[in-house]
């Protein structure tokens, strides 16, 4: 039986500079019980006239791991992701409450899912949701086929880039597909332009394989994903969808 | 910035969703009273502003949930969906 969440405090103890726009925030939440991989949490910055600004983070960490972890990028002129990169440290509180969602969660032990491969599709820090997903699948043993569509700016934009290649070398069921929009590396030789349909029917599941597709990002990326997957045979209920406009911060 | 960037979807709405209804909502299944499509509220489109929120269809940008929160009172408008079902427990 669901219940009304509480407002808890969360404790920092650990920031990670994950991307130069980009940093993990590991907190403590003592009375935190378990989430599923895809949920989020609000947050809820208070000022000292009394004026409060909240927005939902996607928690990054599997259910298994003892801390939480969101993976926050600073938007430009946000009212809360530059507070949260900028000016937390190590030991400071922020008021959550969570974990929220029913709806975009990969729960492998739901029957449902049982078996169909995943096809993830994320865009810049639309990853964390995602990475709660392939971070708990790897963590479970899991080995349902799994593909990740991953769009970055640039290579060091590539948000999780050297723990994903870690988790897909040492593991042939699941792959990484990486497309770099603005700047890419010499020698790159993964694709260079924003996610198309082109892009999804090459990487893609066939339908016939009744897969499930997440996927995270700004609007227009993944209303373009959501769309041309549905063109190519996906059932839309196996299409889930994330948004977040750069209003996220 | 352009007015699609200003989107949200129903999923950022399980927060305050929960302070009204003692169950998870996101997964909750919403009937547009426009065009009739049975959707997630996960899967509609958000507006957060000041005072809270409106839900709109995807499909035909009905409002099918406006919220308020004001002075210690919510105040819903349902008026845009025909039907709401919401599982007790979905996990």
């Amino acid at each position: 039986m669901a219940q009304q969440l509480k407002w808890q405090l969360g404790t920092v103890v650990e920031i990670r500079q994950e991307t130069p726009k980009v940093k993990s925030l590991i907190l403590d939440v003592p009375d935190w019980t378990t989430h599923l991989a895809g949920q989020h949490i609000d947050v809820r910055l208070t000022a000292e006239d009394g004026y409060q600004a909240q927005r939902s983070y996607s928690i990054a960490s599997p259910p298994e791991d003892k801390y939480l972890m969101l993976t926050v990028e600073r938007i430009e002129e946000g009212e809360v992701s530059p507070y949260l990169t900028d000016e937390l440290r190590v030991g400071d509180r922020i008021e959550l409450r969570g974990p929220i969602g029913g709806y975009f969660v990969w729960n492998p032990r739901d029957r449902k899912n049982e078996g169909s491969p995943l096809f993830l599709v994320a865009g810049g820090s639309g990853i964390a949701p995602l990475m709660a997903m392939i971070r708990h699948r790897t963590n479970s043993q899991n080995k349902v086929p799994t593909k990740l569509l991953y769009s970055s700016r640039s290579y060091d934009e590539v948000i999780f880039r050297e723990e994903l290649d870690r988790i897909s070398a040492n593991d042939s069921s699941l792959r990484v597909i990486h497309t770099l929009t603005r700047r890419q590396p010499q020698n790159w030789m993964s694709y260079e332009r924003r996610i198309d349909r082109a892009m999804l029917a090459e990487t893609t599941w066939q339908p016939a394989e009744k897969p499930i597709a997440f996927t995270c990002g700004p609007t227009a990326l993944v209303e373009t994903v959501a769309n041309h997957l549905l063109e190519l045979g996906y059932k839309p209920e196996c299409i889930k969808t994330e948004r977040f406009g750069p209003t996220g911060g | 910035m352009k007015d699609n960037d200003l989107r949200l979807d129903g999923n950022a709405a399980g927060g305050l969703l929960n302070e009204i209804f003692p169950f998870e909502m996101t997964a909750a299944e919403a009937t547009c009273g426009g065009c009739g499509t049975m959707r997630p509220i996960g899967e509609l489109i958000l507006y957060r502003h000041g005072m809270g929120a409106t839900l709109r269809c995807a499909g035909c940008d009905t409002a099918l949930i406006r919220i308020t929160h004001i002075r210690g009172c919510y105040r819903l408008d349902l008026s845009g969906m025909s039907c709401l079902r919401i599982a007790e427990d979905i996990h």
